[in-house]
């Protein structure tokens, strides 16, 4: 028997037996693990804080329409630069749009940046990761050192760069932030895939003949959700920021769209005579970032309540 | 310790390479025709088809890169389309101010960073714990553009209405005054950060057996905590500052523009927006290369803290 038989063989044995202990609780474990996050989540105050924000603000940007007062870009000439009032909760802008309104639609396009740029770089890093880490070798050298020449570019500025060159628009800026953040999950998901690799489980379903696409998603891929998920939390608030950052460069939404950096950049021009335009706009930028950093946090210290301190 | 240097020194040269070629490949599929923006809208035909095969354009994609790479070899990164400067030198006069800037954001956010987080590891739960967790999180969360606006705000506009005076200048370049805010809203995420390492590193260094033996062999506390504990927690902390440097670069772009501060982050704005694309692809990459030798010299101190690089090197 050679070694790499000998291996094979030990695999099976320790997989028979990974197989014996799943038969004897196949459910409850999986659920297990999960209610035990959401048990350590909720004890966390400033998580559940964050939660409760986080779904707040998803409300609101669902049904805009219905909440805010008035509309995405009725302007109105009777009115320009009035401060906040009863009438005008935070204010009118240099168009005698209300800033209230469209501070909640911008909610809208803020949200949907986060998402989006965040699904670009998840999915793409993602499959880069899990290539480099599952067949190693030069694959793996291939895609890291490609990965570690992004990551040498500065994000905001491999951002500026692409939006630059794609022109600017929301598309591009959501692209843009997008691919500027595939480098992080791609390291993540690597290192995740790295080590579930070594595990019997992996070996077995490859001597039950297994193709490599079955292993990674149905056996790999459930083993990385954790990290992958925090790190995109987490990611979401970065990218609402780097996004509104280059809106208020005049790299990203066009007016009038109500985009949060749009609009801060819109109150610059009037500071010294309405200071709210660009006031408020920041404040729903930073409670946003906020909360998806608090239920991030929760969520690490929930997964892992070793790394808590 | 020299091999560790030299491998980390050869190892950045093909990425600084390969950051040459992806910056290039944007730039070249940029909309808008080099020799059109040089010579203006209302050239002729010919004179614009004369101008791009004298300034390469319609040489292959490859060529072009190849003759850009010999320039950069001899330190040449093509002329700005708007003043017909060299690149080099256009950067070389705003660099000063960047570096100016960025090294007033990590004093600050360093000395911030430091005291916060010692206070909230030494007096755990306490008021002071609370406060700096508290800076933490709302310093991570708050755009620094925004940041800015509010300092400006309050410092220059509403100082100046009234007292008469504004307590620092909104704009401009050349006095310590002038570096204060655009230091502050630059270095402020930089110094959340900071503090939640130094805190939680700070945490778990002073749980180690060998802070409770300088305790209990009659060390005073202050001792224990700034020479025993504090040298040992900072190696997190060098990590992250270097790491988060390339952050720190990315805001300098949005502070530089907020503040009208002449350095070359503002500069790559103002040429995306005039479409003066060997500025841009000139400011980017002295960007990448100020982060790689940033990268690169935390290694190497990385290397003198760290025993066990050092012993592995050691031959």
């Amino acid at each position: 028997m050679d070694s790499k038989e000998k291996n094979i063989r030990g695999g099976l044995k320790r997989g028979n037996a990974a197989v014996e202990e799943v038969r004897v609780k196949p459910e409850k474990k999986t659920r297990g693990k999960w209610a035990e996050v959401w048990r350590r989540l909720k004890k966390n105050k400033v998580a559940v804080a964050g939660l409760f924000l986080l779904v707040f603000l998803a409300i609101v940007a669902v049904f805009a329409p219905l909440v805010a007062p008035e509309g995405i870009d009725d302007q109105n000439y009777g009115r320009i630069l009035e401060p906040p009032s009863g009438e005008n909760l935070l204010g009118t802008d240099n168009l005698g749009r209300d800033v209230f309104s469209r501070i909640i639609y911008g909610s809208r396009i803020s949200l949907t940046i986060g998402f989006i740029t965040t699904s670009i770089g998840v999915v793409i890093g993602g499959i880069l990761g899990s290539i480099a880490g599952y067949y190693g070798g030069r694959i793996d050298n291939l895609i890291m050192r490609f990965i570690d020449i992004i990551l040498a570019i500065p994000g905001l500025l491999l951002a500026i760069a692409l939006v630059s060159a794609l022109g600017p628009s929301l598309t591009n800026l959501m692209i843009a932030v997008g691919i500027a953040s595939v480098p992080q999950f791609a390291r993540l998901v690597r290192a995740s895939v790295l080590s579930t690799k070594e595990n019997e489980f992996i070996e077995a379903a490859q001597c039950l003949g297994a193709s490599d696409l079955h292993i990674i998603v149905k056996h790999i891929w459930p083993n990385s959700f954790a990290p992958v998920l925090v790190q995109a939390t987490l990611r979401m608030g970065a990218a609402i920021v780097v996004a509104s950052g280059l809106s208020f460069l005049g790299l990203g939404s066009e007016p009038p769209t109500p985009e949060w950096g749009a609009l801060l950049s819109d109150g610059r021009r009037f500071l010294r005579d309405a200071w709210w335009m660009a006031t408020f706009p920041g404040v729903a930028i930073m409670i946003t970032v906020l909360a998806f950093n608090l239920v991030g946090d929760g969520l690490r210290d929930a997964l892992d309540p070793r790394l808590k301190d | 310790m020299h091999r560790y240097i030299i491998k980390r020194l050869l190892y950045l040269i093909p990425i600084l390479i390969g950051v040459t070629f992806i910056v290039f490949a944007i730039m070249h599929f940029s909309p808008g025709d080099p020799a059109t923006l040089l010579l203006g809208e209302d050239t002729t035909q010919e004179e614009i088809e004369r101008v791009r095969e004298i300034m390469g354009l319609n040489d292959p994609f490859i060529v072009q890169y190849g003759n850009f790479l010999g320039g950069l070899a001899r330190g040449n990164l093509g002329r700005s389309l708007q003043s017909g400067r060299p690149v080099v030198e256009e950067i070389g006069a705003r660099l000063p101010a960047t570096m100016q800037l960025a090294g007033g954001a990590i004093l600050v956010a360093v000395v911030i960073g430091l005291v916060m987080g010692i206070l909230a590891a030494t007096k755990q739960y306490s008021i002071f714990d609370g406060g700096s967790m508290g800076f933490a999180l709302l310093g991570a969360s708050m755009p620094n553009f925004w940041l800015g606006l509010m300092m400006i705000l309050l410092f220059s506009v509403y100082w100046n209405n009234n007292f008469g005076y504004p307590l620092f200048p909104s704009s401009g370049y050349g006095t310590l005054r002038h570096l204060v805010m655009p230091a502050i809203v630059l270095g402020t995420a930089h110094a959340a950060y900071i503090t939640r390492i130094t805190r939680s590193s700070m945490l778990e260094v002073l749980r180690q057996d060998y802070i409770r033996t300088s305790r209990a062999k009659g060390m005073s506390e202050r001792k224990v905590v700034y020479y025993h504990a504090l040298w040992n927690a900072l190696i997190p902390v060098i990590t992250i500052t270097g790491l988060q440097f390339g952050v720190l670069l990315g805001g300098s772009v949005v502070t530089e523009t907020i503040f009208a501060w002449p350095g070359i982050g503002r500069m790559l704005i103002q040429g995306i927006r005039t479409q003066n694309y060997p500025i841009v692809q000139g400011t980017i990459l002295v960007f990448a290369l100020m982060f790689s030798l940033i990268t690169l010299l935390v290694d190497i101190l990385y290397g003198f803290i760290d025993p066990r690089i050092k012993a592995k090197y050691k031959s």
